[in-house]
């Protein structure tokens, strides 16, 4: 579903992402790992739109979205959400979720509608009326995930959507993302927390210094001795 | 009864003629009128949109000037200006947007103080197109009374008032306020927002133009000092709708009636009416600190501050 191609992105002379290809196939849960800094975000971002890529492709159903505005490549399908988020701040969580979903919908009426169902859906319904400045970080990385839900699209863009949760809200959004995936919507997740890492990735890709150091099957990957030294360090330092 | 609060408001406005007020009392509700029509439109794009403008006197100076060239060198009536500004602002706002809209937050502010500024030395030194600083006086004027006056301006409110209200309550609104809270979150929930931009800029440039060719036909006489100011239109714009309340319906008619009355008043006192900009100045930081939402945005903070004031 999405392809990405010998991906690179220069800041200066700073790679940031070096030489990454990888694939997503339709309806899987793919997770990006790696230790802080290796890239996860910046490749979020090129994905997105927000940054050209220095060097590669990116396809997304057969379309070439490397070069495409950020809104662009929205309208085609592909929606994320922020590691520091975003919410609309002096907007009620209803309207957070109407002004995205208006991007497929006719009229007011219909992006309302698309919208309380999506917030029922997201657990946030009885918060609708809540200014989204006055949300606990918990809501507000849930209403992170049913404002780009309200775009409805094929892809999800997940970024750190667990991080600083407490154990019940943990389990509150694992429930959100396996009905999300239920829906048949494809799904890419940065994530720190490797119990929720392992629990709903399909495959993981592993990023360290702006490289692709694995791809496998969550089994693989914690067996795997590259990653291993990548967040351990080297056993022969140990 | 909110629903019907406009309604009634207009009936209102409709019946002041017939009070027979006095010739200045109607000029100073025409003023108000007019500002109040400048105050919405600039609370669309940097109310709504977030998108503040220090130069609105460029696209109500377009407007004024758009009317009193085509009287002069064309020879057509000045009434023209209306419909005419219309066109030629949203075609310079296209224009001047295209190049300052893909500025942010405090850039994008110096950009459009610095086209107020442009314009209105380009009015004073264009001498054959705009006559300069000897001004363009419209000389037959339509109507000795100012009856008619007020009533145009007052259907240009109205007219600007539902526009506003209607745009603010479909997509376009969310959008402007989307973009108004996160640009990044807005790209990327799917809003075009340099599209969306431009929308508001042209949406806001052109009531502001109109009230600017109504200017031109009600005063009978424009020049650059007298449009294209900074201080007393663009900054005047800016405070209208600060003191009213950013981001609110009523706001600019309830700051428009304030910053008119508070000119008058001051410039009437004979030793200090030279330094009503100081006056100005004292008030906009009184607001700032003690109502940041404006009037009509912290009305229930003002009513509370009253009533503690009451109980002690």
């Amino acid at each position: 579903m999405l392809d990405v191609k010998n991906i690179s992105m220069f800041f200066g002379g700073l790679a940031a992402i070096s030489n990454v290809s990888f694939s997503v196939n339709k309806g899987e849960i793919l997770a990006l790992i790696g230790p802080n800094g290796a890239g996860k975000t910046t490749l979020f971002n090129v994905v997105n739109g927000f940054y050209k890529p220095s060097n590669g492709d990116i396809f997304f159903k057969g379309n070439k979205i490397s070069s495409m505005k950020t809104h662009r490549i929205c309208k085609l399908g592909i929606a994320r959400t922020f590691q520091v988020v975003k919410p609309l701040q002096r907007m009620t969580v209803l309207d957070n979720v109407i002004a995205s979903a208006f991007l497929r919908a006719a009229n007011k009426t219909q992006a309302e509608e698309i919208a309380l169902d999506i917030l029922a859906f997201s657990g946030l319904y009885d918060d609708r009326q809540a200014l989204s400045k006055a949300l606990p970080l918990g809501k507000r990385k849930r209403l992170e995930i049913a404002r780009a839900l309200a775009t409805q699209p094929a892809m999800l863009l997940l970024d750190e959507s667990f991080a600083g949760l407490n154990p019940s809200e943990l389990n509150e959004s694992i429930e959100i993302i396996e009905k999300i995936k239920a829906k048949g919507i494809t799904m890419m997740v940065i994530e720190h927390h490797m119990k929720v890492i392992m629990s709903i990735s399909d495959r993981i890709v592993v990023l360290n210094y702006g490289q692709k150091i694995a791809e496998g099957s969550p089994l693989e990957i914690a067996r795997d001795p590259l990653v291993i030294e990548a967040y351990l360090g080297d056993s022969s330092n140990a | 009864m909110k629903k019907y609060s406009p309604l009634i408001a207009i009936a209102m406005l409709l019946l002041v003629p017939f009070v027979g007020l006095s010739s200045y009392v109607m000029h100073i509700l025409i003023l108000v009128i007019m500002w109040s029509v400048i105050g919405m439109s600039w609370n669309l794009l940097g109310g709504y949109c977030g998108q503040v403008s220090f130069g609105h006197a460029a696209f109500f100076g377009m407007g004024a000037y758009t009317a009193g060239i085509f009287y002069y060198n064309v020879g057509i009536s000045a009434w023209w200006g209306l419909p005419l500004s219309v066109v030629i602002v949203a075609a310079f706002s296209l224009v001047f947007g295209f190049i300052v809209l893909r500025l942010r937050g405090s850039y994008f502010v110096l950009a459009t103080l610095a086209i107020g500024e442009v314009l209105r030395v380009t009015a004073e030194n264009l001498q054959d197109f705009t006559r300069g600083d000897l001004g363009i006086m419209v000389q037959e004027r339509t109507w000795v009374g100012k009856t008619w006056y007020y009533y145009i301006v007052l259907a240009i409110a109205v007219f600007t008032f539902f526009l506003v209200k209607k745009v603010i309550a479909s997509r376009l609104g969310y959008y402007f306020v989307a973009i108004r809270e996160d640009p990044d979150a807005a790209e990327s929930l799917g809003i075009n927002t340099t599209l969306y931009k431009t929308i508001a800029l042209c949406l806001s440039g052109v009531l502001t133009g109109l009230a600017g060719a109504f200017y031109t036909n009600y005063m009978g006489y424009i020049d650059p000092q007298v449009v294209f100011p900074l201080y007393d239109i663009s900054i005047v714009t800016v405070m209208v709708v600060m003191i009213g309340g950013v981001a609110t319906l009523w706001g600019p008619f309830v700051g428009a009636i304030i910053m008119v009355l508070f000119a008058e008043i001051i410039r009437s006192i004979p030793s200090l009416g030279e330094a009503h900009e100081t006056f100005f100045g004292i008030l906009l930081i009184f607001i700032i600190i003690f109502l940041p939402n404006g009037i009509v945005g912290d009305f229930k903070k003002l009513k509370r501050l009253a009533g503690i004031r009451g109980n002690s």
